[in-house]
């Protein structure tokens, strides 16, 4: 397998702040990554430093086998789909998607050609003549979209590009996004704060916190095997254990993660189940998350459409396996 | 609540109160009271004024009696096309157009770096000093230009002190633009054209440049274009408002200007100084308004093309 970009100890420092501090990072041609967390955690900055717009302090940075360091963004077959799009105002869409052609040199005619045949791919077509002002949000991220990609870049870089869209478009876009990248079989390189975005979208994600990557993996494994209460926090659904009464179920003294479907509930006293106190129910289509307090800690459980929930208020007992409870790191 | 608070409270029984209340539910008496006064104003002094001096340039001049002849007439705008005349118009223009290229190019890095890179103090600074100069006099600061430009001024001796006399002399041993000193030619008159105008030139630029956001040149960069191309592309198509601007200011100041071809340069007449002439000591007020039309047309023209090259489209 190819690496697409390779990051060694790489640092970005700005004054005092680190705002990526020597990440390591391989990202395998072909592959739609995905970069998570939370905001200054430096996802943004790694980005910008694939695309050039930022250069390490310190590290070594290879784009396919290649050098990066002092390479201006103009000079890298890279390109960037913006968080706010950057579409050029004063230019018509045709020419907003065409202008990466026009720069290399390529004529008016063959220019406007290939951004036709861009525009119909993300069925914009005949949206050529309009201006970016005109457009709607969804529409205008498309147009960002096939700017880069009319280049034919070898890496895609997007930053939080469905962020400004509305849940029902978003999820369209996610999809699309997807497919898009299944089809052109170009490394996609996806930034985001959205768990859920990143976890459904990518192949592969990297979890960020104050400038380090503090875990990297597969969606299942990032989700299932949160490496840390970090992680395991901020990608969110699981529910974290403290050290006391994780020593009471698995005998060691660690934090540990649970995931709600491995929980289900009982009515009946007794076993070795955790007794807790049913204080909220929430209905979310395919299962009921309910979640439960058991001695001031609150443990979800999801309970599959069907099975009977729980009355809030009522004392029921929770049953896992001490095997779908996993251990992790305490910091960050 | 334990009060029963009025929802709607009584009516004000102070004039100003009943003013405020009678304003609010006649909005258009608002507007009226608004705009009578600034609109009076225009209407009687500015464009009143203005159309006396329109009037003026149909009537001619009695080349025997030196009377006002009060028939309207084309005469005195066939005079403007003499050649004396001309050059006069020929000059002043080249002249603008100079001074405009010239302050745009010494204000743009200047705006470019108030805009993208000044922050804080350093901005401050930026307004400070090119705010500056406008506040002292300007014909102090035309005659502290004519020093420093004399034959025996402060840059004769510095171009001596370099041991670059010879490239003084060259200039001004130019045809056209040179002279016996820099304070005698064209080039001095530009200069002090330029030094004066440029603030002009600068504030509306910085605030067009201040409007480009950051990304939409990375964007162009990241799209592979170098920084020429980006200049070209994107800077300078979303800065033209700002330029177009700012060369309204700098071309019609200099086009209007007699003061500074008054005090540095050659004795060559420039519009503003033909109109002063006329109308003192020829007493030929009719002439004088046909030149002062001049400028009016030149501008109005500039402004049309300025639009048709979409220079507004922005705004």
């Amino acid at each position: 397998m190819t690496i697409a970009v390779r990051f060694d100890a790489v640092s970005r420092h700005f004054g005092a702040v680190r705002a990526v501090d020597a990440v390591d990072l391989e990202i395998e041609e072909g592959e739609f990554f995905a970069m998570l967390g939370p905001s200054g955690s430096g996802k943004t900055t790694c980005l910008r430093l694939i695309a050039g717009f930022e250069q390490p302090t310190a590290g070594h940075i290879e784009i396919f086998g290649e050098t990066a360091e002092g390479v201006p963004p103009y000079r890298r077959n890279v390109n960037t789909v913006f968080q706010d799009y950057a579409l050029f105002p004063h230019l018509s869409v045709l020419d907003n998607v065409g202008y990466g052609l026009m720069v290399s040199g390529v004529d008016k005619a063959a220019r406007h050609r290939a951004a036709e045949e861009a525009l119909a791919l993300v069925k914009l077509p005949g949206y050529g003549a309009r201006r970016p002002a005109q457009l709607s949000g969804g529409q205008r991220q498309r147009v960002a979209l096939v700017r880069a990609l009319v280049n034919k870049p070898k890496v895609l870089l997007l930053d939080e590009p469905l962020g400004a869209l509305d849940l029902k478009l978003r999820e369209q876009m996610q999809e699309e996004l997807k497919a898009l990248q299944k089809s052109l079989d170009i490394t996609f390189v996806f930034v985001t704060h959205d768990q859920g975005e990143a976890l459904s979208m990518a192949d592969r994600v990297a979890v960020f916190n104050d400038g380090k990557i503090v875990q990297a993996g597969t969606p299942a494994e990032i989700y299932g095997k949160p490496a840390s209460r970090f992680v395991a926090d901020f990608v969110g659904s699981s529910n974290v254990l403290p050290p006391q009464l994780v020593a009471k179920i698995a005998g060691e003294s660690r934090w540990g993660s649970l995931k709600p479907e491995s929980v289900s509930i009982s009515a009946a006293d007794g076993g070795l189940g955790l007794r807790a106190k049913v204080i909220a129910a929430h209905y979310v289509g395919s299962s009921t998350k309910v979640v439960t307090e058991h001695e001031g800690l609150r443990i979800a459980a999801a309970i599959q459409a069907g099975r009977t929930v729980p009355a809030v208020g009522s004392d029921v007992t929770l049953i896992f396996a001490k095997s779908d409870v996993h251990l992790m790191e305490a910091g960050s | 609540m334990s009060m029963s608070a009025a929802i709607i409270r009584e009516r004000p029984a102070s004039l100003m109160g009943q003013v405020s209340d009678y304003l609010w539910r006649n909005p258009k008496v608002f507007l009226f009271l608004l705009l009578t006064p600034p609109l009076l104003w225009l209407g009687i002094i500015y464009v009143g004024s203005l159309f006396a001096l329109l009037l003026q340039s149909f009537y001619s001049i009695d080349e025997f009696s030196g009377l006002i002849n009060h028939e309207l007439t084309l005469k005195t705008y066939g005079e403007l096309l003499r050649p004396e005349n001309l050059d006069i118009i020929v000059r002043t223009v080249t002249m603008s157009l100079a001074v405009t290229l010239g302050a745009a190019i010494i204000a743009f890095p200047i705006a470019y770096y108030a805009a993208r890179y000044a922050r804080g103090g350093w901005k401050a600074l930026f307004y400070l000093a090119v705010m500056l100069p406008l506040w002292s006099s300007y014909l102090v600061k035309v005659y502290a230009w004519k020093l420093i430009l004399a034959k025996e001024g402060i840059l004769t001796w510095l171009f001596a002190k370099l041991h670059l006399t010879f490239l003084l002399d060259a200039v001004l041993s130019l045809p056209i633009v040179g002279g016996n000193s820099l304070s005698l030619s064209y080039i001095g008159m530009f200069l002090v054209f330029v030094y004066v105008w440029v603030p002009f030139m600068i504030l509306p630029l910085q605030a067009s440049l201040e409007r480009v956001p950051v990304n939409l040149i990375e964007a162009s960069a990241d799209l592979g274009a170098n920084a020429g191309q980006t200049f070209r592309n994107v800077i300078f198509p979303l800065a033209l408002p700002g330029l177009i601007a700012g060369s309204i200011f700098t071309f019609s100041l200099t086009l209007g200007d007699y003061i500074i071809p008054g005090i540095v340069g050659s004795s060559r007449l420039f519009i503003g100084q033909a109109v002063s002439a006329h109308q003192g000591t020829a007493g030929n007020i009719p002439l004088a308004a046909a030149f002062t039309v001049v400028p009016m047309v030149i501008m109005g023209l500039y402004l049309m093309f300025a639009k048709r090259m979409g220079a507004f489209d922005a705004l």
